[in-house]
């Protein structure tokens, strides 16, 4: 599906938060996750997810560190902190109140 | 992304590597980082069934375009746009020594330079002796040289070779007998410098001397140099400031610090610190020389014409006084340097613009105003006699004059396209040693052609 590019950008926090949250993780299974997770509905552009994952690091929600991986490569695995998981937490409740509200109007549009 | 054709695979990641790495906004960690990715992904999708070549370009197009992609690591760390200063070598360019290594010679070398200065008041020499002003370069430019020596790995015999002009001036500086208040000591005192530069630049160069682009090099140093030496003594002149300011505060007199040990040694080593910082640098900052030029170019253009406009409108011959002269040299090097320095940023295969025609104009003015200075010294010559520093100046004037009549020529044909830039770069760095050449005469005859006045 053809996401528009704010909502996505809007959603990559919380989403990779989320997903994070889960457990540690790095770049490339991330996206695999997103795109478990959305049923291949939701595609990002591969590299957009480093600056975003960048901009938490610096943000101190989320810390990262370098090691070697299983097919012998460096590979950066990032971790969410305390504080990722307030943001998380905080986003939540943000998204459920859209989410909430415009299911309300949508509801009422389909009985009506 | 089409260039990328049927390599094996590997080839085609470096490749992609190397795009990436050109981005300013990328550094080596992202790079890694992202190659990571994309290695994964190609894992995957050749794993799925797809050649290799296939499973690169899928990928590739799945990792986004580059452009778009480095301006959003740009708004993530917007601070990489202002380049660093990171004192790590390049380690394909300087596999020998290493930063560390580099950080040890030059703090020693600049610790050297400090200490050399204050060693001739272990023999009672004060700061105001003229045996200092006489000697200044002497205490710094060869560990300059040594550093350059260091860095480039140069032999013991090249050392040698390069000692000659440094012991020298050391010999022609301090065996004349000049008496009290000489001018020809104080040509002597500004001239070795300027003689000893060239020297600094053979260290600099060594062999690539001889290859112009090497010596253009050695002028975008200089100019680097000047800059960052002023900047690093503006904070020390704040250093010093505070120095006196807060010893003043209790009670203490701090001039005797900053006088005879602050200013002299900080004015020592800040030439190695600031040469170590501009070889450091030097992809990192923009060149500020070429920059300056550009802003002043057109400046010193107009200042020219509204002088030759307002002599010709009032009619007011140039009063010459002692000092005109040295001032119209000082006028003449200044256009010499914007010309020099113009050319030194210069695209050589680009062709003539605005800013050419400027500089033309620029020089031509200059012409006619040192031209018109000169006739009026040169009616009163008879009146004033030959003095060491006359002598000196009008050489100074007659080589610069020179330089400035073949570059107005040369320009005037690039201009015209006859010729290309390449010519007049050319006749600008082969003209550098006459500089020092005129230099080197003025400290070893003059004293002697005039009795050491």
């Amino acid at each position: 599906m053809d996401m528009s590019k704010d909502l996505i950008a809007a959603s990559a926090t919380p989403l990779v938060l989320a997903i994070l949250a889960e457990g540690d993780s790095y770049g490339y299974a991330i996206i695999k996750r997103v795109v478990q997770l959305s049923g291949g509905q939701l595609r990002w552009t591969d590299g957009m997810l480093y600056p975003v994952l960048h901009r938490l690091e610096r943000q101190g929600d989320v810390a990262a560190k370098w090691s070697v991986s299983e097919n012998g490569r460096r590979r950066k695995y990032y971790r969410i902190t305390r504080a990722g998981r307030a943001r998380l937490a905080a986003q939540r409740r943000q998204w459920q109140v859209v989410d909430g509200t415009l299911r309300g109007i949508w509801m009422k549009a389909c009985t009506a | 992304m089409t260039t990328f054709a049927d390599l094996p695979l590997e080839e085609q990641i470096a490749q992609w590597r190397e795009y990436v790495r050109r981005r300013q906004a990328l550094h080596g960690p992202d790079a890694e980082e992202l190659e990571g990715h994309l290695r994964d992904q190609l894992a995957a999708l050749i794993e799925a069934g797809l050649a290799a070549d296939e499973a690169f370009l899928v990928a590739v197009k799945r990792m986004g375009s580059l452009d778009t992609l480095s301006r959003e690591f740009a708004r993530a760390h917007s601070e990489r746009l202002w380049k660093q200063l990171v004192l790590a070598p390049d380690s394909a360019d300087e596999p020998a020594n290493t930063a560390g290594a580099e950080t040890l010679v030059v703090l020693i070398l600049a610790v050297a330079a400090a200490l050399a200065i204050k060693a001739p008041a272990l023999f009672g020499l004060r700061i105001d002796n003229p045996f200092y002003a006489r000697n200044a370069s002497l205490f710094v430019m060869p560990l300059l040289a040594l550093y350059f020596l260091w860095k480039r790995g140069s032999g013991l015999l090249c050392g040698l070779w390069l000692a000659l002009p440094f012991v020298a001036g050391a010999v022609f500086a301090n065996v004349f007998p000049f008496r009290k208040s000489s001018d020809t000591q104080v040509l002597t005192a500004l001239h070795l410098p300027i003689a000893l530069w060239l020297a600094v630049g053979f260290a600099y160069l060594r062999s690539r001397w001889f290859a112009n682009d090497g010596r253009m090099n050695f002028v975008r140093f200089s100019g680097e140099l000047v800059i960052y030496y002023v900047l690093i003594g503006l904070g020390g002149g704040v250093l010093t400031g505070f120095t006196l300011m807060m010893f003043r505060a209790i009670d203490m007199n701090a001039q005797w610090l900053a006088r005879g040990w602050l200013i002299p040694c900080g004015a020592m080593a800040a030439v190695i610190i600031g040469a170590w910082l501009v070889e450091a640098k030097q992809s990192v900052i923009e060149n500020m020389a070429p920059v300056l030029t550009r802003l002043f170019t057109p400046l010193f253009t107009v200042l020219l014409l509204v002088f030759l406009a307002t002599m010709a409108w009032t009619g007011r011959p140039i009063n010459v006084q002692r000092e005109v002269l040295i001032g119209f040299d000082l006028l003449l090097v200044l256009v010499v340097g914007l010309v020099l320095y113009a050319a030194s940023a210069r695209e050589p295969q680009a062709q003539p613009d605005l800013f050419d025609g400027l500089q033309l104009l620029l020089v031509v003015s200059a012409l006619v105003v040192d031209g018109i200075a000169l006739a009026a010294i040169a009616a009163r010559i008879s009146e004033f006699g030959f003095t060491p520093n006359r002598v000196a100046a009008l050489g100074e004037n007659l080589i610069l004059l020179v330089n400035l009549v073949w570059s107005a020529w040369l320009y005037a044909g690039f201009l015209r396209h006859r010729s290309s830039f390449a010519a007049l770069e050319r006749w600008q760095i082969g003209y550098l040693p006459v500089y020092s050449v005129w230099a080197a005469v003025v400290v070893v005859i003059f004293p002697p052609l005039f009795g050491y006045r």
